[in-house]
């Protein structure tokens, strides 16, 4: 019974997992470029949640909207005025400039809102379900729901919209896309913003379950570097599997080792994956 | 002209711990010690171009290797030099695994590599102190005998690392190591060989910073894992290099120079935003000083050279 | 006599992809062999696995007597093996004569770099780009980044060289120029294997040809009995053309 308690929790936290590491997938996949501001992004989606909670009442679920909008605006520009001008650099330009981005990002995040850990907490829960004997809070498997279903809503995007097509041919070949009309800049600018979208909502729903602090972002990018690799990079069934299979990870690592040893098991994992499948579980070839 | 610059300098370095407070040897020391640590990243992120983020695992390693050897009894002169070999051999298996990913997959590894460490040392308390962090042996030396001291050991470990960086720019590796930076397919079919001559640089960006991380132990008397391995350890000397120039010689030791004394005059005063002026600093390097501080000075050159 | 470079039955896949299908064809020393074929028919797939650059999924390569296949590829460059890229690959931010001097260095183990850099002197002056030894590399037009090309191979002190498409994009009157060099590469006693898809120039310079189609050798002769062999003409213009120039009447 405690296996199977244990399966649910790690399924229902790598549901929010795929979610974190989607949009990050989807920037590294695209843009070539490592964003490590992508904790930052998703500790900022949570404190939009905290405030539009506290302040106004609207629960969190509602607040994915919120947060999405202001993450894009703000990934948006940060593109088209800062990384865009750098973007055919090398590796570690683009990925000391987000580095360096991301520390500004986090200390006004700290300035503003302090180190504290904050919480949403729910006046009204939705109590919880069980199942066999898996309890299991309701609130929490809503908040999965939601960030499947958001993640399953970015894949049709990028499969049925024009703009998506536009994202994916890109993605494949960035030449061959620019001689078909398709303006790179912008589809760079859209994409990095989309990444933003997918973090922010990820940090509306994870309100719900894990305390708020700008202290936690690199736990949060390192989950996506995890998954991205786990899964394979640049797709978004990659990131699904590769959040799912995190989630399970670190339950059951957390039940064998301790849950302060969760993120190193995941690590040793990582470098472990990297040496011997570097194409992820699902053995698409990464984009380098 | 060059050569009474050089012996000015020289005497400078040697006046300094004796004309200045504690202070002054104390960032002085710093810089040195982060003179050491930019200078060996330049050897596999300037020079071969692999944009390794290790740094801090080296450090903390060192750091560790040291600390551990000297509460068990050995001596300075034994434990230092263990703690470089130790990093080095452990640099260099490393390098044999992660140096066949390119771009940003051996950033990840390299990355990750410090944060592994890191946890490795809070859980293996019987052996690191985990958490509770490790005290170091005392030394019976007054204080400003051993600031002096520390200083000496420091730069002396600052100028070995130059002489290894400016053998290595003039030499087969230095060469290779450009190819490979390049271009690593034409590399290797051009004959070198880029397992090698990648796990040597990688081993050779190690030795030394596992060195500074012993001396550093010694020096501050107590470590803990965030603070050895802090990531910070990775970026700052990264930062110094693009500062400075990369690829060059003397780069590193001008950024590491520069970097520190705009710490010490500026940010020390601003406290609760030392990490976003940071920020602001990389921004701009990257945007206004794209070439580093050396490239600035080789255009005004150019540009006098021309215009004579 | 041992052939200098010989493919036993190679064979390349690549995922399901069949690029390369039991191969086989020998090299004798100093003799100048064409490799034709029409686009994607394993051409450049071949060199990558003679130089290491790729595993064989099957068969043996022996250079010398030597079995080679499985060695890396610096290794195969310093037994004496060397090729130039069907798209250039210079060292962008050196100068032409430390792009040759690297070929000197490290392939043909010259004993210092200035040693290196004097014998790569000697290598721009034959292909005729000394003036242009300080430039950097990114800097030359694309006929002269194919000399710097040549020149960088011919550093590396070889035994055989693989030419991969060494004419594409140049002018008749350039290409004219690079035959002549050819030529006298092959007087030296180096044995070329030339890749090429224009017809005129293999059979203007080479001995024997062969030809790839679809990743399986199709032919291998003088090249007058290439030119006229229906497999190789239905190749390269389909079985309508084959046909019609054998006197056929098409269906």
């Amino acid at each position: 019974m405690l296996i199977l308690q244990v399966l649910a929790n790690g399924l229902v936290l790598g549901g929010l997992y795929a979610c974190i590491a989607v949009g990050f997938s989807l920037v590294w996949g695209v843009l070539n470029v490592i964003n490590i501001l992508h904790g930052s992004f998703i500790v900022l989606g949570s404190y939009v949640a905290y405030f539009a909670y506290t302040a106004w009442g609207i629960h969190p679920f509602v607040s994915v909207v919120l947060a999405g909008a202001l993450l894009f605006a703000l990934a948006w520009a940060l593109q088209a005025g800062v990384i865009n001008p750098v973007i055919t650099a090398p590796v570690l330009t683009t990925l000391i400039l987000t580095f360096g981005l991301d520390l500004l990002l986090n200390n006004a995040m700290l300035l503003a809102f302090k180190a504290d850990y904050r919480k949403v907490n729910l006046e009204s829960p939705l109590g919880t379900v069980s199942l066999g004997g898996v309890v299991m809070p309701l609130d929490r498997v809503a908040a999965m729901a939601l960030a499947l279903l958001l993640t399953g809503l970015l894949a049709w995007l990028l499969e049925a919209s024009r703009i998506g097509r536009a994202i994916v041919a890109v993605r494949m070949d960035r030449e061959a896309a620019e001689l078909m009309g398709v303006n790179v800049k912008r589809i760079y600018a859209v994409t990095f913003g989309l990444g933003a979208v997918m973090a922010g909502a990820a940090g509306s729903l994870l309100s719900l379950i894990f305390p708020i602090s700008p202290l936690n972002s690199s736990g949060y990018l390192g989950k996506a570097f995890v998954i991205c690799v786990l899964g394979g990079l640049g797709s978004i069934g990659g990131a699904m599997v590769g959040g799912l299979a995190l989630g399970v990870i670190e339950s059951f690592s957390a039940l064998l080792f301790g849950p302060e040893h969760a993120l190193t098991v995941s690590f040793v994992l990582l470098i472990v994956l990297l040496l011997v499948r570097p194409t992820g579980l699902l053995g698409r070839r990464g984009y380098e | 002209m060059r050569a009474a610059g050089v012996l000015l300098l020289a005497a400078t370095l040697a006046a300094l711990p004796f004309a200045g407070g504690n202070y002054l040897v104390r960032l002085a020391t710093i810089m040195m010690m982060y003179s050491v640590l930019a200078l060996s990243w330049n050897l596999i992120g300037g020079l071969a171009g692999y944009p390794s983020f290790a740094t801090a695992a080296f450090f903390g390693l060192g750091a560790y290797a040291g600390a551990i050897a000297q509460t068990r009894g050995l001596p300075l002169w034994a434990a230092w030099p263990l703690a470089a070999a130790v990093t080095a051999l452990f640099a260099g298996a490393l390098g044999l695994a992660i140096l066949r990913l390119r771009g940003h997959y051996f950033a990840i590894a390299s990355l990750v590599v410090g944060e592994v460490l890191r946890e490795l040392a809070n859980s293996a308390t019987g052996l690191t102190g985990g958490g509770m962090g490790l005290n170091l042996p005392i030394l019976r030396l007054e204080v400003t005998a051993q600031a002096r001291v520390f200083y000496f050991v420091m730069l002396g470990l600052a100028l070995l690392t130059l002489a290894t960086a400016a053998a290595v720019s003039r030499n087969r590796l230095g060469f290779g190591l450009r190819a490979i930076q390049q271009n690593e397919d034409a590399a290797s079919m051009v004959g070198v060989d880029t397992t090698l001559y990648k796990t040597t640089a990688f081993a050779l960006s190690a030795v030394f910073v596992g060195a500074a991380g012993a001396v550093y132990a010694t020096w501050v008397n107590y470590i803990e894992p965030g603070d050895v391995f802090d990531v910070l350890h990775s970026v700052k000397p990264i930062v110094m290099v693009l500062l400075g120039g990369a690829g060059t010689v003397a780069g590193p030791v001008l950024g590491a120079v520069v970097f520190l004394a705009l710490e010490e005059l500026v940010w020390r005063n601003f406290l609760t935003i030392h990490a976003g002026l940071l920020g602001l600093i990389i921004v701009a390097l990257i945007f206004f000083l794209p070439g580093g501080l050396l490239a600035v000075g080789g255009r005004r050159r150019a540009a006098a050279g021309r215009g004579a | 006599m041992t052939p200098i470079l010989e493919l036993r039955r190679v064979s390349r896949f690549f995922g399901g992809l069949r690029a390369l299908h039991q191969v086989s064809f020998a090299l004798r020393a100093g003799e100048i062999v064409g490799l034709i074929g029409p686009n994607g028919a394993g051409k450049t797939t071949l060199v990558n696995l003679v130089t290491g650059v790729h595993r064989l999924s099957g068969g043996e390569i022996y250079f010398d007597g030597r079995r080679i296949d499985g060695r890396r590829p610096h290794q195969i460059s310093r037994l004496g093996v060397a090729r130039t890229f069907q798209v250039v690959q210079p060292f962008p931010r050196m100068t032409v004569l430390e792009n040759v001097a690297a070929g000197a260095l490290f392939a043909a183990r010259a004993a210092s770099l200035a040693e290196a850099k004097a014998a790569a002197l000697e290598h721009l002056r034959f292909v005729g780009l000394a003036d242009q030894a300080a430039a950097p590399a990114s800097a030359l037009p694309l006929a002269d980044r194919k000399r710097l090309e040549l020149a960088k191979s011919l550093a590396m002190n070889p035994r055989v060289l693989l030419l991969d498409e060494v004419n594409a994009g140049l002018n008749p009157v350039e290409i004219d120029r690079a035959l002549r060099l050819i030529r006298t590469l092959a007087d030296r006693g180096i044995t070329i294997l030339l890749i090429e898809h224009l017809m005129k120039v293999v059979v203007a310079l080479c001995s024997r040809l062969v030809v790839l189609h679809h990743g399986e050798l199709i032919a291998e002769g003088p090249p007058r009995a290439i030119v006229e062999d229906p497999r190789v003409v239905e190749a390269y213009l389909g079985s309508r053309w084959a046909s019609r120039a054998h006197g056929a009447t098409p269906p």
